[in-house]
Order: C-alpha cells, then sequence, then structure tokens
C-alpha cells in the first residue's frame, strides 16, 4: 500500500519540494510553545504528527505557514533547486460553520479561487471551474449545498479541493479526521493517497487515528513541545516515548 | 432634487402634491438611500457576529458628536465620524491581540466610550437633554445636502463590495483558512468596522441611536431564514430593508409616530415571518 519513498540523495521530484525544518523554536506570550524541533518531508511523502492535545501540533502547522515568529529555520527546496517559498495547502482544524450560514459551497469555493464578487450572479464559466476542483475530491454533487449542511468528511473533502487549488507543492491538513465517520475517514485517507501519487506532493496532517497510521503514511512524528520519537509508523507506535505520553501499557493500535 | 420633487409628485399621496411638504419627500429620498446601505452592511455584521459590536457603535457613537462640540467644529459630525473610525480601528486591533472573548472585549470600548461621552457632554455643567434627540432620531429633518452624503457613503460601500466582499466574506467564515490564502484578515476587518463605524456615525441622527442597530441586524437575520446561497441573502436582505423603510416612512406619516420605530417593527414583522418559512429551504 505504502509507496516507495524519495531517498535523501535520489533524483529530485517533479516540482514537489521538500520541507526541512531546523532547530524550530516559537514563544508565546513569554512561554515556549515548541522546542529543538527538526524534520525533514521529502515529496510524495504522507508524514503524520501525532501527539495529545496541546502539544504544538496546530502551532507548527501555522509556523510552517508563516504565521507565527519563530527561531531556527524552515527550509524549503524546490526541486528545481530554488529555495523560493513553495505554495502550501491548508485545511484548518474543523472550522466550524454557522449551521444557519447562507454560504453555498460555490460561493465559498468561488470567492476563495476568483476574483469575481459572489454576491453577484456566477458566470457557468466560474461554476464549471469550481465544479472541476470539486470532481478531484468525487464532490461534484455538492456544489450547491449550503457550507453549515454538509456532512464532517463532505466538508473536509470540499476544504481538501480548495486546498488543492491552486495545485499546492505541500499539503497540510489539521486533524482532517476528526469529526468524519469510519466510512468518511477512509474514503479521505484513500483520496490522499491517490492525490500524493498523482501530483506527486507531500502531505503533513496530525490526527489522533493511530489505527490508519501503518497503513496510510510513510512516518510518524511524536510531537510534545519538541519531537519525541521520529520513523516508520511500526517504530513511532512501539517506541518507550509513545507509550509515555499517552500513558498505554500496550503500545499498538489504540486511541 | 429639482428631478425628485417631480417624480414624487406623480404618487398618488397628500403629501406628495407638488411645491408641498418638502421635509416628507426628503425624508423618502433618504430612506430609498439608508436602507439599502443598511441591508447591505447588515449580510456582513451577522455573518461576522458582529451585532454586539454595532450596537456597542451606536451607542457610543454621541460621544464622536460631544468631542466634536467641544472642539467647536462647526458640523460636530465629523468629529464623530473620526471617532468612529478610530474606535473601530482600536477595537479591531484589541480583538485580534487578546484571548478574550469578543463580547468581552465590545463591553469594554462600549463602556468606555459612552462615560467618555457623558463626561464630555456634561464637562463644566453642562446639560445632556440637548443630546435626547439623537436617541429617537428624526428622519423628517433630513436635508438635501445630507442625502447626498449618504448616496455617496451607498457608493462608496458598493465599491467596497464589489472590490473586498469575497475576501470580507472569507475574513469573517474562517480567519486561518483565509489567512493560509494571502487574505489580510486584520485590515478587511477594520475596513469593514470602520465602514459601520462612519455609516451608523452618519445616520444616527435621522433614525435614532436607541433603534439603529435593528437595521444592521434585522435585514440579514431575516434573510437567513430563507437564503440558501449569498446572491438570495443580498436580495432578501436589501429587498426587505427597502420594504419596511418606505412602509416605516408612510405609518410613521399617518400614525404620527417615530419614523425610526416604525421601520423597525416592520423589519421585526419580516423577521416573524420569514422565521415562519425557515424549514422550506433544505
Amino acid at each position: 500500500m505504502r509507496k516507495q519513498k524519495h531517498s535523501e540523495s535520489g533524483p529530485g521530484c517533479k516540482g514537489a519540494c521538500c520541507l526541512k525544518v531546523s532547530d524550530l523554536g516559537v514563544e508565546m506570550g513569554g512561554s515556549s510553545i515548541l522546542h529543538d524541533v527538526s524534520f525533514h518531508l521529502h515529496c510524495g511523502e504522507i508524514v503524520a504528527l501525532i501527539g495529545p492535545n496541546g502539544a504544538g501540533k496546530s502551532s507548527l502547522f501555522r509556523t510552517i505557514l508563516g504565521q507565527m515568529p519563530h527561531s531556527g529555520s524552515i527550509d524549503f527546496q524546490r526541486a528545481d533547486g530554488s529555495a523560493a517559498r513553495p505554495r502550501i495547502g491548508y485545511v484548518p482544524q474543523s472550522p466550524s460553520f454557522d449551521r444557519g450560514d447562507p454560504v453555498s459551497v460555490l460561493d465559498f469555493f468561488a470567492a476563495a479561487v476568483s476574483e469575481w464578487p459572489v454576491f453577484l450572479p456566477i458566470p457557468k464559466k466560474l461554476r464549471a471551474r469550481v465544479a472541476e476542483c470539486l470532481e478531484r475530491v468525487h464532490g461534484e454533487s455538492l456544489i450547491d449545498k449550503r457550507m453549515g449542511a454538509l456532512s464532517g468528511g463532505e466538508l473536509q473533502r470540499v476544504l481538501l479541493a480548495l486546498a488543492l487549488e491552486p495545485l499546492p507543492h505541500i499539503l497540510i491538513l489539521d486533524e482532517p479526521l476528526s469529526g468524519v465517520d469510519i466510512d468518511g475517514e477512509r474514503q479521505l485517507l484513500d483520496m490522499l493517497d491517490e492525490i500524493r501519487t498523482r501530483y506527486d506532493l507531500s502531505i503533513l496532517l496530525s490526527t489522533h487515528d493511530f489505527a490508519t497510521l501503518e497503513r496510510y503514511t510513510d512516518k510518524v512524528i511524536l510531537l510534545q513541545s519538541s519531537v519525541l520519537a521520529v520513523g516508520t509508523p511500526e517504530e513511532v507506535l512501539s517506541s518507550e516515548a509513545f507509550r509515555s505520553v499517552f500513558h498505554l501499557d500496550v503500545g499498538r493500535g489504540a486511541r | 432634487m429639482e428631478l425628485w420633487y417631480q417624480l414624487v409628485g406623480l404618487l398618488p399621496f397628500e403629501w406628495a402634491q407638488p411645491d408641498s411638504m418638502y421635509f416628507m419627500k426628503n425624508a423618502l429620498l433618504a430612506v430609498l438611500v439608508i436602507t439599502p446601505l443598511f441591508g447591505l452592511l447588515s449580510t456582513m455584521v451577522v455573518q461576522s457576529r458582529m451585532s454586539f459590536f454595532s450596537d456597542a457603535l451606536g451607542h457610543s457613537a454621541f460621544t464622536g458628536i460631544a468631542i466634536g462640540t467641544l472642539c467647536g467644529l462647526a458640523d460636530p459630525m465629523w468629529g464623530a465620524i473620526l471617532f468612529a473610525a478610530v474606535f473601530a480601528l482600536l477595537f479591531t486591533y484589541v480583538r485580534r491581540h487578546t484571548n478574550l472573548a469578543s463580547d468581552t472585549v465590545i463591553g469594554v470600548f462600549s463602556s468606555t466610550a459612552v462615560a467618555l461621552g457623558i463626561f464630555v457632554a456634561t464637562l463644566g455643567g453642562g446639560s445632556f437633554t440637548k443630546f435626547n434627540a439623537l436617541l429617537i432620531g428624526d428622519i423628517l429633518s433630513v436635508e438635501p445636502g445630507k442625502i447626498g452624503l449618504l448616496a455617496v457613503l451607498l457608493a462608496v460601500v458598493v465599491v467596497l463590495w464589489v472590490c473586498a466582499y469575497n475576501h470580507l466574506m472569507l475574513s469573517a467564515v474562517h480567519p486561518a483558512l483565509a489567512d493560509s490564502r494571502g487574505i489580510r484578515v486584520f485590515w478587511q476587518e477594520a475596513l469593514f468596522s470602520m465602514a459601520i463605524a462612519v455609516v451608523v456615525t452618519v445616520s444616527m441622527t435621522w433614525i435614532g441611536l436607541m433603534v439603529i442597530n435593528s437595521l444592521l441586524v434585522l435585514p440579514a437575520a431575516a434573510g437567513r431564514n430563507l437564503a440558501k446561497n449569498l446572491r438570495q441573502y443580498h436580495l432578501f436582505s436589501i429587498l426587505g430593508a427597502l420594504a419596511a423603510g418606505i412602509a416605516g416612512l408612510l405609518t410613521s406619516y399617518y400614525w404620527e409616530a417615530s419614523t425610526g420605530a416604525c421601520i423597525t417593527l416592520y423589519l421585526a414583522l419580516y423577521f416573524a415571518i420569514t422565521f415562519c418559512f425557515r424549514g422550506k429551504r433544505q
């Protein structure tokens, strides 16, 4: 199931890039949230970030997105050798949409990807473009639904489609599986697997669902203020650090 | 204005007869400009959950008038507009840079501004009664020049909507997502709250501070009961505000009651009716 990883010395990847985080530290209000965080993300890789609530997962994402001041360095390297900032697609954590909000999927999408003011009638061309984007996540039928009326899985798919337009070099998903039922979860993970192969992009996601790690991820990073363990899912799930962070006597498969 | 007076002359009302009741004709034109303006802003006020903010703005807008009077401005409204804009900017800044809940920050700003207003107004033994007129408002006192100013405001807000609506909406719905797509959320919020501040300040003389917030909340609240997308939302909000405005003005004329209150009551009725039909949009 898992795809072949790119070796560090191997040939560059097609357009996608490598993310290198070194000695990253983040402070907020005088207290340290993250310190000495270092890891690599290669293209075509799915990397899972795990850790208890408040471990700094969302802060790490926001830092990579450039929304938080930090110490240490975040380096990007594109296949063409340039270190220009890559495009990062971001799927935020369980965004709460007001159930009564009269914003349709089309409205939301069109507002994010075009300049056309969406309170005016939406041109056919723009509608077709949005439908095309939704097709990537098999969500064409959602186009006229209201954002607030979507199920957890449907909402994640719409947000994923949005993060893929324009096509990013790195895709970041903050707890994409929370609020999604079992079927939706598998559908979403299969989709991510398909996307990283088709577009050769790196995926970094945070999750509390350890049962799916082995099947879907190449690398797992255990984070609690700092990187406690990093390696293949098997390695991390059986590590001493994992057991002590989650207070488990038996390591595997537990939530 | 001559063209307008001629047009109104075609209406079958006694006050619409040529060469009479200019105050009523002015008021009608003002209502036709103000209500779509508030209907439009209303959609975003409700969407970004700023109804409490606009309420606070209304209650503190007289502070600006008081300060303007103190500084000896010929028209204290300009002082009030400046004050409201600064108030909105400061509020947005503090809200973005604190962990406090938004309603707490509003409470802090609102009470400070109201206290400052009362302090300035009563300074040196002054009487507060001169501000009483602002509380109820009187649209019949509107002058053609002020209608022109309102029309300019409407044009500015429409331009703002065409240029910045998408970014405003995304910032309101999901700030972090908007930020990740390169939208400068702080400035979007600041721009919008300043727009509300200026519109509330300019209109309060005619609508009345006590009810002005209803115009910023009710049209969109009713629109949300029915709308399935943003086009319908804007349509229901603007048309509702416009209809309630005209009906409110006419009712206040024939029953001799406050116009602001009449408009608000019609809007409340509009909300009640849409509420009864809300289930049908799924």
